[in-house]
């Protein structure tokens, strides 16, 4: 009998541990920054100071843009309203301490992937939503057609605490081009000096230049060079060290990326719910349980799409729509020749 | 009683260090669960970026400690350039202020009105881009003395081309001493038998005269390389071969010496009214010339005066120089608090370095200020 009492014990310790065990792993789920979110009952979203067709604040002080849509997806997810977001605009500088210091949760402000920041500074990139490069612009009246035009003293404009500078040191430095950089803390800085002549060129992320042309005193008489000289995966950004949310983040973005593949867009997703393909039905919420993982009800991906729409609803919208880069290039889905691939939701 | 002297002392230490282990603790218990670590080996790190402007040797593939060293010497040297300038044009407003002549009094007291309630940094946006966008592209310059070119890309001065330049550094520093120790003897001299030299006269002289002995026997040389226009592509121009002073620098020169000189010239002005007529009038009385009066009996009294708050305002025009970052002038805080700091992600690590640069610079001018303060203070005998 007390052999067997033993094992016994044993065994409800067993059960004791695993039960604890789940529970845990449960309570783990409720993640603090989505708990916090909650209670507050808005997203705290990091965005640019004004990129037009990425971030950029009407008159009236409401944002758009397709850096915009992945926190009012967040919004719609985890708090049913895509407008429940609180947009805090940031300069490059400031936006990695912005998140790191729990100002805000997400920063989707048009910020290159990158090893370093990635691995080095507290923050995990969840996804790309924009494949951008590097490129140049230039007076139409200079004659430039291409960077191989470049000659050793000319000055280029740019903004500090990006990519961009690191990459232009590499670029000039591979052609053997002396150069004088003139870098400036603010994006309408940059594109002031540059508008007065002060510098030959500027550079920035292509995209950044489209936008940024359309700001210029007379936009037709600059043109962005063909040549990209660099890879610039854009997406957002949350805290390391929230898994959770994380999570709920990538699958948003993934979830509105996903829904343009299968074709579902914010005005038929109530007939979708219907579909015969279960991969169309689990995007709505109608079959699986695709929320409980994070903690979120079954209706979170559904209420992405008919609030804020699809990826490609998005681009149009803010992208296409306004005339900033009317071709969506790399930025067209795997199954129509671009790159944009994301993982199943099943 | 010895309690009551000393609990008041204690709490205050015990509330500082509390605070300070707080705000410790709890920036490394975040840092912790976010991953990030504290150390300062990035340092050594490459930098990686280039630099528009730099006094030393310096391009990305130097470490951030030399990036740090180039902000560095860029703040110091616009500091400087303004402290110099801001102290010459303020004691002339200054001065002015205190003119007979009613149009120079008006147009002075407009001025120190004008500039001293206008933010400073609109000031320098309003010199860097309205200034900017006035001048003319490289192409149309015309000729400044026959020498140089102001564009919008700069001021193109002729650069000097040493031979043997550490001879002539040594002479420049033979003829300081010379000078110190002439003048030392020139003061014995008169305060013994009465002789009175033209101090100012010969230290000059021996000031030009050394220095220029060595281009006759020390093979020092100099020669000017002038700036020349260059193509670089259908409508758009350099200069090369010259001197190319950014036009961030000149812009926030201007700014700041403008700004700071409207102070410094009411600093002057209160000094001057604060030594009593009486002086004056007694000085002209034992038969002093109106300039020996300002020199020996006005001045060293109203240095006293204008010293303390001139020291401020030069520790206001070295801070403010960090506004900089707002026109790409590369100083201390554009450099490393801007781009080394987004690079590497150290926001603790390098924001304590600049702070701690700051304090030092700041303490520095302070304690020189004090010194000099104290030199020409009434020595009581």
């Amino acid at each position: 009998m007390f052999k067997y009492l033993k094992q016994l014990t044993s065994l409800v310790a067993m059960v004791a541990v695993l039960f604890t065990f789940t529970t845990e792993t449960m309570a783990a789920k409720k993640s603090k920054t989505l708990k916090n979110t909650q209670k507050k009952g808005f997203v705290r979203c990091g965005v640019s100071q004004g990129l037009p067709g990425f971030s950029n604040a009407d008159a009236a002080g409401n944002w758009t843009g397709v850096d915009v849509d992945v926190c009012r997806a967040v919004a719609a997810a985890v708090l049913g309203d895509a407008s429940k977001v609180k947009f805090t605009p940031l300069s490059a500088k400031e936006r990695f301490t912005a998140l790191t210091s729990g100002e805000i949760d997400i920063l989707s402000r048009n910020t290159t992937w990158t090893l370093s920041r990635d691995a080095d500074i507290g923050l995990t990139f969840v996804g790309v939503n924009f494949y951008d490069g590097q490129g140049f612009m230039v007076r139409k009246s200079s004659g430039i057609t291409s960077t191989s035009q470049f000659k050793n003293g000319i000055s280029a404009c740019t903004n500090i605490g990006t990519t961009t500078e690191l990459n232009m040191r590499d670029f000039f430095n591979s052609k053997g081009i002396s150069y004088t950089p003139v870098a400036f803390e603010k994006a309408d800085e940059v594109v002031a000096a540059y508008d007065a002549g002060r510098c030959d060129t500027y550079t920035t992320d292509k995209s950044g230049l489209a936008a940024q042309r359309t700001k210029m005193s007379n936009p037709d008489e600059h043109i962005v060079l063909p040549e990209t000289i660099s890879k610039e995966p854009l997406g957002p950004v949350v805290r390391q060290g929230d898994s959770v949310w994380e999570d709920i983040v990538r699958w948003s973005l993934n979830t509105m990326i996903e829904a343009e593949e299968y074709g579902i867009t914010s005005g038929n997703a109530d007939m979708m719910k219907s579909s015969d393909n279960p991969a169309i039905k689990r995007l709505v919420g109608a079959e699986g349980e695709m929320g409980a993982a994070f903690g979120l009800d079954n209706d979170w991906n559904y209420r992405i799409i008919t609030q804020v729409g699809n990826y490609g609803e998005s681009y149009k919208r803010n992208i296409a729509d306004t005339g900033i880069l009317p071709d969506r290039g790399p930025n067209e889905l795997w199954t129509k020749g671009g790159i944009l691939y994301v993982p199943p939701s099943r | 009683m010895k309690l009551k002297k000393i609990l008041p002392q204690f709490l205050t230490l015990l509330f500082i260090v509390l605070i300070f282990g707080f705000f410790t603790m709890n920036a490394q218990e975040n840092m912790d669960t976010r991953g990030i670590e504290f150390g300062f080996g990035f340092l050594k790190q490459e930098a990686s970026f280039d630099i528009q402007f730099s006094l030393i040797d310096y391009d990305g593939s130097k470490s951030y400690a030399r990036a740090y060293l180039v902000g560095l010497l860029n703040t110091l040297l616009v500091s400087a350039i303004g402290i110099v300038l801001c102290t010459i044009l303020g004691v002339v407003i200054g001065v002015a202020r205190l003119s007979p002549n009613y149009l120079i009094n008006r147009t002075a007291s407009f001025y120190i009105e004008f500039f001293r309630n206008i933010p400073l940094l609109l000031q320098i946006f309003f010199w860097y881009f309205a200034a900017l966008r006035a001048l003319p592209m490289p192409e149309d310059a015309s000729l400044l003395l026959g020498t140089s070119y102001m564009t919008i890309k700069g001021l193109y001065t002729p650069a000097p081309i040493w031979n043997n330049f550490d001879v002539f550094l040594i002479s420049l520093i033979i003829s300081l001493v010379i000078i110190f120790f002439f003048n030392r003897y020139a003061k014995r001299k008169q305060e013994e038998a009465g002789i009175q030299y033209p101090k100012f006269l010969i230290s000059l002289g021996i000031f030009i005269i050394i220095p220029a002995l060595t281009f006759v026997f020390g093979g020092v040389d100099l020669q000017w390389s002038f700036p020349e226009l260059k193509q670089l592509a259908k409508t758009s121009f350099t200069y090369e071969g010259g001197v190319g002073i950014p036009p961030e620098l000149i812009a926030l020169t201007l700014a700041l010496t403008l700004y700071t000189a409207t102070f410094i010239a009411e600093n002057v002005r209160a000094g001057i009214q604060g030594i009593g007529k009486g002086q004056k009038e007694a000085a002209a009385s034992i038969g002093l010339t109106p300039g020996q009066v300002l020199k020996l009996v006005i001045m060293p009294q109203a240095l006293r005066i204008i010293i303390p708050p001139t020291t401020n305002q030069y520790l206001n025009l070295t801070k403010n120089s960090s506004l900089a970052a707002a026109i790409a002038y590369p100083d201390l805080v554009l450099v490393f608090a801007g781009t080394a700091m987004m690079q590497t992600g150290r926001a603790i690590e390098i924001v304590a370095i600049t702070m701690a640069t700051y304090l030092t610079i700041s303490l520095s001018i302070s304690v020189f200020m004090n010194w000099y303060n104290k030199s020409i203070a009434i020595k009581e005998k």
